[in-house]
């Protein structure tokens, strides 16, 4: 009797399951199923990680207005690295990708080096009239080997220096953007810097967030960082890699970082307004993560210079993209082309702090001053770090190597690790992983 | 009476029609007797098809991608048991095995220890004890998600709860998250707040089913409450030990949402609290590296199947000079735990 009961409850069970499974299967995809809906209008899904600035500037709403017959469907997926392998595996199924695709710069080597299969050649279509307006790093990166070009730039992340004016007049240092610029000719001279800032820093405030951090922003000023012209991987021989480490090592055992891993532990958050780091090297999409995580109540207390030496550099950015299996490829183009257009890039850089990667659209903004940062010139200042960058080049493995090095730099400040078994752990990890 | 029935048989179905019946009869009892064998297997072939679906062929699939090497977004090659050696001979692998046991201990058995106390409390006669006993269900059915996250924030380095406690009682605030033990520890406590309610109750139901008679008499003999747990609870409950033992077990081998959600998928800096579950999604997912990933996913399954028999054959062994009715009630338990 209660064998029968065990087992029909079991298949109920089952069953259950079983519908719930093929439910949440089915629900999950906001493919490109359909090329019209219902009533004629032709729907455009788009997926995007992390805060692109498109929907926060309104650009959805302003294009379904501006074309009737248009419908949005937009989502996105906060981390970046959970986004990218749902995309990957939708992309491998031929089923599932929405018809316009954000794509990472770190992985944009990956899509052209693997994926040109996957992605519709955009020079094909009308959204291949923006290549020729971009920063001509920016569309070579996108651009295969035979001259496809699979994702289109909407921002890049010229760098720049953030810092509390606040608490460097409290340790008794220059707090005028253009002071603290005179005293930085190097990145020797910040860590200098940083020294006398401990000497008479307020409690529970450090220099700068994390050594890994500091590591990307030296690095991001570099043109050939992991891999060479040829496609090897030269991370281990190439003296700027290591220099960079090494500072970042020494400036962790100096105890001028506030140890906290960025993006991943909740205090480095909660540090922007809180006030337990003094300084942070921060890309242009950062200003808007600044504003969100420190809040109104840090209106005023952050403000924005150019790097020690005035020197350029990149750190992240994007592409859109089409994925082949898009039944909507023309009107996908259309809305790409239109969201990469100079106004609209200069609306995101207004809202959101997303850099422009459209020449046109960097002449609009470099006048652009933000009443958050102390009427700071961000505008002016981006533009120029943007125009002294160099031509980066990327890798297929960039991401592998570059967390290795800033998970080890974290172990270098947290957990006492000297900065040579530091280095030589990370070169085991990478070893063990890429080779 | 009995006779006039037999000679007079009815006289309107001819013999033409009594053969069609036998025939009839004859189908009839073949399909009964079809029914008869075949739909006791119709009865358990949903389960079977959707365990082939579900069950099966994941597990069938995973071993064949485990002997290539599979980049996520292209084409798999056969590389033989390259990833076996990859995975062999890899130190990340030794330290999350290891990191796996040692957080599985932390957690495991202080998180079975309250459970058996806090059930021998609430199998007590006392006012609104099923408000007790539904409480404790409470954290089991919060999601690991949210538990986690409010976690994170009470291990905080800086204006943590723990951190705060801590100088309470004059020591200086840990950074939990970057430590090696101390990330372990807060892990393991997200763990065992989460379960120790589920195994209260499975002890309590354990508990209600020893019969009071041997408590009291117990008590005649004069043994206090303490005794009578030692001596007629424990060994009363040693088969559900058993079972949660091993439950436990396999929970402590995969887990995996509580370590990601506390400090991300390296598992701290010097993959201090990076479990199995954690370098099989990094490979997998982080990496890309869908072979690899599959390679740790089967040596994991291998290795649960190992511990669950090494845990029924020491429970076997030290049954085999007790009487035999302990013997059964453990061959029972295992039963129950099955489906």
């Amino acid at each position: 009797m209660s064998t029968t009961r065990r087992s029909t409850a079991a298949v109920v069970a089952a069953a259950l399951s079983t519908a719930v499974l093929l439910t949440s299967c089915s629900s999950s995809g906001t493919g490109s199923t359909e090329a019209t809906g219902a009533d004629g209008k032709t729907n455009l899904t788009v997926s995007l990680f992390g805060t692109f600035g498109l929907d926060e500037a309104g650009l959805f709403d302003e294009y379904e207005k501006l074309n009737p017959d248009v419908t949005i469907t937009y989502e996105s997926t906060q981390g970046e690295n959970t986004y990218w392998p749902a995309l990957q595996t939708k992309l491998a199924s031929g089923n599932g990708a929405a018809d316009v695709q954000g794509i990472e710069v770190g992985r944009i080597a990956d899509v052209v080096a693997n994926q040109s299969s996957k992605w519709t050649d955009l020079s094909t279509t009308v959204a291949g009239d923006q290549v020729p307006n971009y920063l001509p790093w920016k569309s070579a990166a996108a651009t295969t080997e035979d001259g496809k070009v699979l994702g289109v730039g909407t921002d890049i992340g010229p760098m720049a220096l953030c810092y509390r004016s606040d608490l460097l007049t409290q340790a008794g240092l220059p707090s005028a953007p253009a002071d603290v610029a005179a005293q930085l000719g190097s990145w020797d001279d910040y860590t200098a810097m940083g020294e006398k800032f401990k000497a008479a820093a307020p409690a529970g405030t450090a220099w700068t967030d994390s050594a890994g951090g500091l590591y990307n922003a030296i690095i991001s000023t570099q043109e050939e960082i992991y891999y060479d012209e040829a496609g090897k991987l030269v991370y281990d021989t190439n003296p700027a890699v290591k220099d960079a480490f090494d500072t970042a090592a020494a400036a962790a055992e100096q105890g001028l970082t506030a140890k906290l891993e960025q993006f991943e532990d909740p205090a480095w958050d909660k540090g922007f307004g809180g006030g337990s780091f003094a300084t942070i090297a921060c890309p242009a999409w950062m200003v808007g993560y600044i504003k969100g995580k420190a809040g109104d109540a840090g209106t005023g207390q952050w403000n924005v210079t150019s790097l020690p030496g005035g020197a350029g550099g990149n750190w992240g950015g994007a592409y859109l993209g089409i994925p082949k299996s898009s039944k909507n490829v023309e009107a996908a183009a259309k809305l790409v082309k239109w969201l990469t257009d100079p106004e609209q890039q200069a609306k995101v850089f207004e809202v959101g702090g997303n850099f422009p990667s459209n020449t046109g659209a960097i002449d609009l903004v470099t006048g652009t001053k933000d009443a958050y940062f102390q009427d700071a010139p961000i505008g002016q200042i981006f533009s120029a770090a943007a125009e002294s960058a160099p031509t980066q080049i990327l890798g297929e493995d960039d991401a592998v190597v570059k967390t290795a090095l800033v998970q080890s730099l974290l172990s270098v400040e947290t957990n006492g690790v000297s900065a040579a078994d530091a280095w030589k752990n990370a070169a085991k990890t990478i070893d063990n992983q890429v080779g | 009476m009995s006779a006039s029935s037999t000679t007079a048989p009815p006289a309107p179905p001819g013999p033409p029609a009594r053969a069609a019946a036998r025939s009839e009869l004859s189908l009839r009892s073949r399909l009964f007797r079809l029914e008869g064998k075949a739909a006791p297997y119709a009865y358990v072939a949903p389960f079977f098809i959707v365990f082939a679906a579900f069950g099966l062929f994941p597990l069938v699939y995973t071993m064949w991608i485990s002997l290539h090497d599979f980049e996520l977004g292209s084409d798999m090659q056969w590389t033989g048991l390259d990833n076996y050696v990859w995975l062999f001979t890899n130190e990340k692998f030794y330290n999350s095995l290891f990191k796996t046991v040692t957080i599985g201990v932390l957690s495991t058995v202080p998180q079975l220890m309250l459970a058996i106390g806090l059930a021998h409390l609430l199998n007590y006669r006392m006012r609104a004890r099923n408000i007790f006993r539904v409480s404790m269900i409470m954290p089991y059915a919060t999601s690991v998600a949210a538990s986690t996250l409010v976690f994170a924030q009470v291990f905080g380095r800086d204006n943590g709860l723990a951190n705060w406690i801590l100088s309470l009682v004059g020591v200086d605030g840990l950074d939990w998250r970057n430590g090696d033990l101390s990330a372990q520890i807060a892990i393991a406590v997200i763990v065992t707040w989460r379960w120790t309610g589920y195994n209260a109750l499975i002890y309590l139901a354990g508990m209600q089913s020893i019969p009071g008679d041997l408590y009291e008499a117990a008590a005649l003999d004069g043994a206090n409450r303490w005794q009578q747990f030692l001596h007629v609870t424990l060994p009363g409950l040693r088969p559900t030990i058993l079972f949660t033992i091993v439950v436990s077990t396999i929970g402590a081998t995969q887990l995996f949402g509580e370590p990601l959600l506390f400090g991300g998928v390296d598992g701290g800096a010097l993959n201090q609290y990076q479990t199995l579950g954690l370098f099989m999604y990094q490979q997998g997912w982080g990496y890309g590296a869908l072979g690899r990933a599959a390679t740790v996913a089967w040596v994991t399954f291998i290795l649960i199947i190992g511990l669950v028999l090494l845990n029924t054959g020491l429970a076997r062994w030290r049954d085999r000079d007790k009487d035999t009715g302990g013997r059964a009630a453990v061959h029972d338990t295992e039963q129950e735990a099955r489906p």
